[in-house]
C-alpha cells in the first residue's frame, strides 16, 4: 500500500551507523545513575559552549521575547512566512560566513537559500544539481547521512573517489581520475564532486592542493564543485581554512563558466551548536539553482520566530567574535585530551584540526585486515568497553580499522571514562586476557537481543 | 558473403531492413556481379544506418526548458519529464558544461500561477488605511490576523519563563539547542492532541502516537505524497482546490494531480459518480491512482464535507484499494450553524478501514502563525508513520518554537477563549463581506467555514471563458486595486468564482472594497 521510496531502505537507517545509536539509546551512560551505561562518542554535537549562548540569550530578553526597541514585532513574526527569508537575518548570516572565512570573500544574501538544517540543504540542492539516475563524486569517507540525502529522494548515484591512509587520506587528481572513469563504465553521468570541507569524519580542512585539483577537474569535465563547509567555524588550529570561494578567487576563476557551478551548504548545527534550531542554508552563483531552491525551501522553512533570535544574536558581533575564539579553544583542547588519552592507549589519530571528533587508527587491533574484523571489533567495543563510535565501513572508508569518535557532545569527566575504558581494553585485547569480557560479558547478551529486535533511532 | 533473401526474411526485419533489400535485388540485376553485390550491401547498409541515426534524433528525449503557455485551467507546472540518463548519455555526454537538473530549470522558468502574481503585487503596492489608501488590497491571501492580539498577549505574559527557565534543567538551552526527534518533540505531541481536540470541539480526541509533526503543512503534504505514491502515479482532487497543492504535490515527487471536477449546482461538494468517472479515465491513461486528496473544510470554496459524502468516500476508497489525505488544516475556522466533522470523528466512531487514512493539519489558520511553521500528519497506518517520521529528518520544527507551543496549546483555558473568539470576529467580518457583495448582486456560495468566501462574478465577466474571467480578475486587480483568486487558478471549471479573502482587514475596510468593486462591477455590466 505504500510507495516504493517509503518501503526501501535508501534512507540508510539501517546501516551500522545507525545501529550503534540503538544500543546506545537502550542503555545511556549516566555518571550517577548509570555508571556503566554506552558512552554516546558517535554523535557530532557540540555542547562545550551552551553556557555563552545562555549568558547572551539571558541578557538579551527582547530577542528572545520578539520585541524591537521595546516593542513587540510578534505578529509581523508570526505571520511572516516569505521563502526569502528574514532580510535581516541573512545579512547576518552572509557577515558570518564572511568572517569565518577571514573575510576574504564577501557573501550576497540574495544568494542565499534559507532551509531547515543542512540536511534539508543538501537534499534540496540535489535535487537542484542532478536529475534521477545521475552522479555525484564522493571522496571516502564521507558522512554517512549522505547516502539519506542524496539517494533516497533526488535518486542521485554516489560514486566513491578512494581515498586512503597513505596520504592522510588526500584527495588525488589520480583518485579523481579513477573514479570519474568508474562512473562512466556503471553508464552515470557525473554532474558533480561533493566535497565535506572541513572534512567529516576526518576532522581535516582541504589543503590548497587538494582544492586546486578539484578546481582543474571541474573545469575539465565540466561539472558542479558542492562543498559542504557545515564544520567551518570549527577550526581549531592551523592550518587555516580555506574555502572552495577563496581557491577559486584565487585563481582568478570568477568570470568563468566554472564560478555558477560553485555551491556552499552551511549551517548553524556545529559552529554555533544549535542542530535544535534547524538553521541551514545553501550559498549559490548560479541564478538558476537560486531560484529552484528557493521555491523547494517551502517544504522546509526556517521559523521566524528562531530567524529574528539568530539574526539579533548574529548583530552581536562582540559576542559572536568572543564565541567563536572561546569555542575554538575549549574544542582543541578537548581534541588533545581525546588524543593524548588514545597515545596512552597506544592509539593512534590522523592530526586534524577541525571539527567535532578524531578519526581514530584501530587497524592494529583488527584481527585479520577486513570489515568483518572490524565490525567485530565494533562490537566489542559497544558492548564490551561501552562506547559508541563510528566504524569506517559506515563512512564507506576502503581501509578496515578506522572509527570516527566525537569528544565535544559529553562533559570532560565523561571523557575521561571513555578514556580509560579504552586503555583497558587495549591492554587487556593485548595480553590476551579475558577479565574484560568477562565484566561485560552480560551487557552483549541483553543488549544484542534488543539490537535485533527494535527499529533503529533517526541519525544525528 | 551471403546473398539475402528477402523471401525468407523481411516481416521480421526492421522496415529500413526490408526496404533495403527491395534494392538489392533489383541493383545486382542492374549491375551485374560483384559490383552489384557491393553496391547492393553498401547502399541499404548507408540507408538503414540513415534511418537509424533519424529515428534517434527524433525520438530522443528533449528536457522541458520551455515553459507552457500561461493556461491556468490546467496547472501552471510543465510536466516534469524523468529523463533517463543512462539512455541519453550519448547525446548529452559530451555537449557543454554540466547544467542544473531539468527539475531546477523547469521550476525556476515557470510562470506563475495567477495565485503568486497576486500575491506578488500587492507586495509592490499594499494597502494602508492611513499611509498608502490608494493600494492594493489584499484578499488573495488566506490568512488571519482577527486574533493575534490574544495571542501577542499570551506571549508577552508567558514567553520568558517557557523558553528561558531561571533553574536550568529542563528549559535550559541545552534542552533546545541539541538535536531533538525530527517528527517533534513528545511534549509537544502531546499538547498539539489536545489542541486538536479542542478545536475540533472536543468531539474525537486524537493520540500523540499517531502525530508526526512537521515544519509547516506544505512539507506535512509533500512527505504523504512520497509516501502513498510512486513517481508517475496519480491522486485525485475534486476541484475547485488550493492552488499550492500544484506545488506541495508535483514539484518533487512526480506525482500527478488528476482534478475532479465539482459544480455550484452541488455547492461544488464532489459526487462518487465523478470521482469513478475520473478514477477510470485515469487508469485507461495508464496512469495508476494512489489516492485522494481532500481539504476539509473546504479551500477556496468555504463548505463542509457532510457526513454522508465523507461514508461515501471511505467507500470508494476501500473499494479501489487507495488512500484519503484529507487536508483538515481550516478545522478551528468554522463561524457557520454546521459543525466540522473530522475523519478521526468517522473513523473513531464507524467500522472503516483506518490504514488508508491520513489527515493534515497545521497553525497557520486556526492558530494564526504561518510564520513559526508547524504542520502535523495524523495517520492511523503504522508503515506510513515510520516512514513518514524518517522523512521529518528534512523538514523539523525549531526546537526554540517547539518550547513557546507546548505550554501555549496546553493552556486549554487561553484556547478556549481563542477558539471563541476567532470564530466571532470570522463570522462577524464575513456577514459584513457577504452582506455588502449582495448589495451588488454578488452572491457566495454557501459556506461555513474558512477564512475566505466563494463569490460568483460570472455576471461580470465579459464572456462566460476563463478569457473573461481572466479579464475581470486583471481589472480588479490593476483598476479596483483589489488581489482576488480567480477559480480558474484554482482549476474551477465554471468561469466567474473568485476566492475572497476577508481575514486581513478590519471592520473599516469593508465598505472601501464593496465601493471599488461596485465601481468595476458599474464599467463591467455597462460593456456587457
Amino acid at each position: 500500500m505504500l510507495s516504493r521510496k517509503a518501503s526501501c531502505d535508501a534512507h540508510g537507517q539501517d546501516s551500522s551507523y545507525f545501529l550503534g545509536w540503538q544500543a546506545y539509546e537502550n542503555n545511556p551512560y549516566h555518571q550517577v545513575d548509570n555508571p556503566s551505561g554506552i558512552i554516546q562518542m558517535g554523535l557530532a554535537e557540540n555542547q562545550l559552549s551552551f553556557d555563552l549562548l545562555e549568558s547572551w540569550l539571558a541578557s538579551n530578553p527582547d530577542a528572545v521575547g520578539m520585541k524591537r526597541n521595546g516593542e513587540s514585532v510578534f505578529k509581523e513574526l508570526a505571520l511572516f512566512q516569505d521563502y526569502h527569508g528574514l532580510p535581516a537575518f541573512k545579512n547576518e548570516l552572509v557577515k558570518l560566513m564572511s568572517k569565518i572565512r577571514g573575510d576574504k570573500a564577501k557573501f550576497d544574501p540574495k544568494k542565499l537559500v534559507l532551509t531547515a538544517g543542512a540536511t534539508s540543504a543538501n537534499e534540496t540542492l540535489m535535487f537542484c544539481l542532478a536529475d534521477p539516475g545521475e552522479a555525484f563524486l564522493l571522496p571516502t569517507p564521507y558522512y554517512p547521512g549522505f547516502d539519506r540525502d542524496l539517494k533516497w529522494r533526488p535518486d542521485v548515484e554516489i560514486v566513491p573517489i578512494h581515498c586512503s591512509s597513505s596520504n592522510g587520506f588526500r584527495i588525488t587528481m589520480p583518485a579523481l581520475e579513477e573514479a570519474y572513469e568508474r562512473a562512466q563504465r556503471l553508464n552515470l553521468k557525473v554532474k558533480g564532486v561533493l566535497v565535506t570541507n572541513p572534512s567529516n569524519p576526518l576532522g581535516t580542512t582541504l589543503t590548497r592542493d587538494e582544492l586546486n585539483h578539484l578546481i582543474t577537474f571541474a573545469i575539465a569535465k565540466r561539472i558542479h564543485i558542492m562543498s559542504d563547509e557545515i564544520y567551518s567555524g570549527t577550526v581549531f588550529d592551523s592550518p587555516r581554512f580555506i574555502s572552495i570561494t577563496e581557491a577559486v578567487m584565487d585563481r582568478n576563476l570568477e568570470d568563468t563558466d566554472l564560478w555558477s557551478r560553485i555551491h556552499i551548504v552551511y549551517s548553524l548545527s556545529k559552529d554555533l551548536g544549535l542542530p535544535g534550531f534547524r538553521v541551514g542554508m545553501i550559498y549559490s552563483n548560479n541564478e538558476t539553482v537560486v531560484a529552484a531552491a528557493t521555491k523547494m525551501s517551502s517544504f522546509g522553512l526556517i521559523s521566524s520566530q528562531t530567524q529574528f533570535l539568530l539574526a539579533n544574536m548574529l548583530a552581536d558581533k562582540k559576542f559572536t567574535c568572543k564565541y567563536m575564539k572561546e569555542n575554538g579553544k575549549r574544542l582543541k583542547k578537548r581534541m588533545e585530551m581525546l588524543v593524548s588519552g588514545l597515545k596512552m592507549a597506544g592509539v593512534r589519530c590522523l592530526k586534524s584540526n577541525a571539527g567535532l571528533f578524531c578519526w581514530v587508527d584501530m587497524r592494529h587491533l583488527l584481527v585479520s585486515n577486513t570489515f568483518e574484523a572490524e565490525k567485530e571489533l565494533w562490537k566489542k567495543i559497544i558492548f564490551e568497553v561501552g562506547l559508541n563510535i563510528s566504524p569506517g565501513s559506515s563512512c564507506h572508508c576502503t581501509e578496515p580499522g578506522w572509527f570516527r569518535v566525537c569528544f565535544a557532545n559529553m562533559s570532560e569527566d565523561t571523557l575521561q571514562v571513555s578514556l580509560r575504558r579504552i586503555k583497558a581494553f587495549v591492554e587487556s585485547n593485548i595480553s590476551g586476557c579475558s577479565q574484560q569480557q568477562q565484566r561485560r560479558g552480560s551487557i552483549i547478551g541483553k543488549w544484542v537481543s534488543k539490537l535485533s529486535s527494535s527499529d533503529p533511532e533517526p541519525d544525528r | 558473403m551471403t546473398r539475402n533473401h528477402p523471401s525468407t526474411r523481411p516481416e521480421r526485419r526492421k522496415p529500413a531492413g526490408a526496404t533495403a533489400m527491395r534494392l538489392v535485388v533489383p541493383l545486382q540485376g542492374v549491375v551485374q556481379g560483384r559490383g552489384g553485390l557491393i553496391l547492393g550491401s553498401l547502399i541499404p547498409c548507408a540507408l538503414f544506418y540513415f534511418l537509424q541515426f533519424y529515428m534517434k534524433r527524433h525520438r530522443s528525449p528533449k528536457p522541458s526548458s520551455d515553459p507552457p503557455s500561461p493556461s491556468t485551467s490546467s496547472s501552471n507546472l510543465p510536466e516534469l519529464t524523468r529523463t533517463s540518463s543512462r539512455s541519453s548519455l550519448s547525446t548529452r555526454g559530451s555537449f557543454g558544461p554540466a547544467r542544473v537538473s531539468t527539475r531546477a530549470s523547469s521550476i525556476a522558468k515557470q510562470t506563475d500561477s495567477l495565485y503568486y502574481v497576486g500575491l506578488d503585487k500587492v507586495k509592490e503596492d499594499p494597502y494602508h488605511r492611513t499611509d498608502n489608501p490608494d493600494g492594493i488590497i489584499q484578499l488573495g491571501l488566506s490568512e488571519n490576523s482577527l486574533c493575534l492580539d490574544l495571542i501577542e498577549k499570551w506571549v508577552l505574559e508567558n514567553l520568558t519563563d517557557s523558553i528561558m527557565g531561571t533553574n536550568g534543567g529542563d528549559l535550559s538551552i541545552s534542552g533546545i539547542a541539541m538535536y531533538q526527534p525530527f517528527d517533534g518533540m513528545m511534549e509537544l505531541k502531546v499538547a498539539m492532541a489536545g489542541f486538536m481536540s479542542q478545536v475540533m470541539g472536543q468531539r474525537v480526541s486524537f493520540d500523540p502516537s499517531q502525530i508526526i509533526l512537521t515544519a509547516g503543512a506544505t512539507p506535512a503534504v509533500e512527505i504523504l505524497s512520497f509516501c502513498l505514491a510512486d513517481h508517475g502515479n496519480a491522486f485525485l482532487v475534486p476541484t475547485p482546490y488550493y492552488p499550492g497543492f500544484d506545488r506541495d504535490v508535483r514539484l518533487r515527487t512526480g506525482v500527478e494531480l488528476i482534478p475532479v471536477h465539482c459544480r455550484s449546482s452541488d455547492n461544488f461538494i464532489v459526487s462518487i459518480s465523478a470521482l469513478d468517472q475520473a478514477f477510470n479515465q485515469t487508469r485507461k491513461r495508464g496512469l495508476k491512482v494512489r489516492g485522494i486528496l481532500i481539504s476539509n473544510p473546504a479551500n477556496p470554496v468555504g463548505n463542509i464535507l457532510p457526513r454522508e459524502t465523507i461514508y461515501d468516500l471511505l467507500d470508494f476508497a476501500r473499494e479501489k484499494n487507495i488512500h484519503i489525505i484529507s487536508d483538515e488544516i481550516y478545522g478551528g475556522c468554522t463561524y457557520g450553524s454546521e459543525e466540522f466533522i473530522s475523519m478521526a470523528e468517522i473513523l473513531d466512531s464507524e467500522d472503516f478501514d483506518k490504514s488508508r487514512v491520513h489527515i493534515v493539519y497545521g497553525l497557520s489558520k486556526d492558530l494564526s502563525l504561518p510564520g513559526f511553521r508547524v504542520g502535523v500528519i495524523y495517520s492511523y497506518n503504522e508503515s506510513v508513520l515510520a516512514a513518514a517520521k524518517k522523512l521529518t529528518r528534512f523538514s523539523s520544527i525549531s526546537a526554540l518554537t517547539q518550547r513557546l507551543l507546548v505550554p501555549m496549546l496546553s493552556d486549554t483555558k487561553f484556547i478556549q477563549e481563542y477558539i471563541e473568539t476567532n470564530r466571532r470576529r470570522i463570522k462577524k467580518l464575513c456577514n459584513s463581506f457577504v452582506a455588502g457583495l449582495k448589495q451588488l448582486g454578488i452572491k457566495c456560495a454557501d459556506s461555513n467555514a474558512g477564512l475566505y468566501c466563494w463569490a460568483d462574478m460570472s455576471e461580470l465577466i465579459p464572456s462566460y471563458s476563463e478569457k473573461g474571467e481572466l479579464e475581470l480578475w486583471d481589472k480588479l486587480l490593476n483598476i479596483a486595486k483589489i488581489n482576488v483568486t480567480p477559480g480558474s487558478a484554482c482549476h474551477c471549471i465554471e468561469p466567474g468564482w473568485f476566492r475572497c479573502c476577508f481575514t486581513t482587514l478590519a471592520q473599516e475596510d469593508i465598505p472601501v472594497v464593496i465601493e471599488r468593486i461596485r465601481r468595476v462591477a458599474e464599467t463591467s455590466k455597462s460593456s456587457s
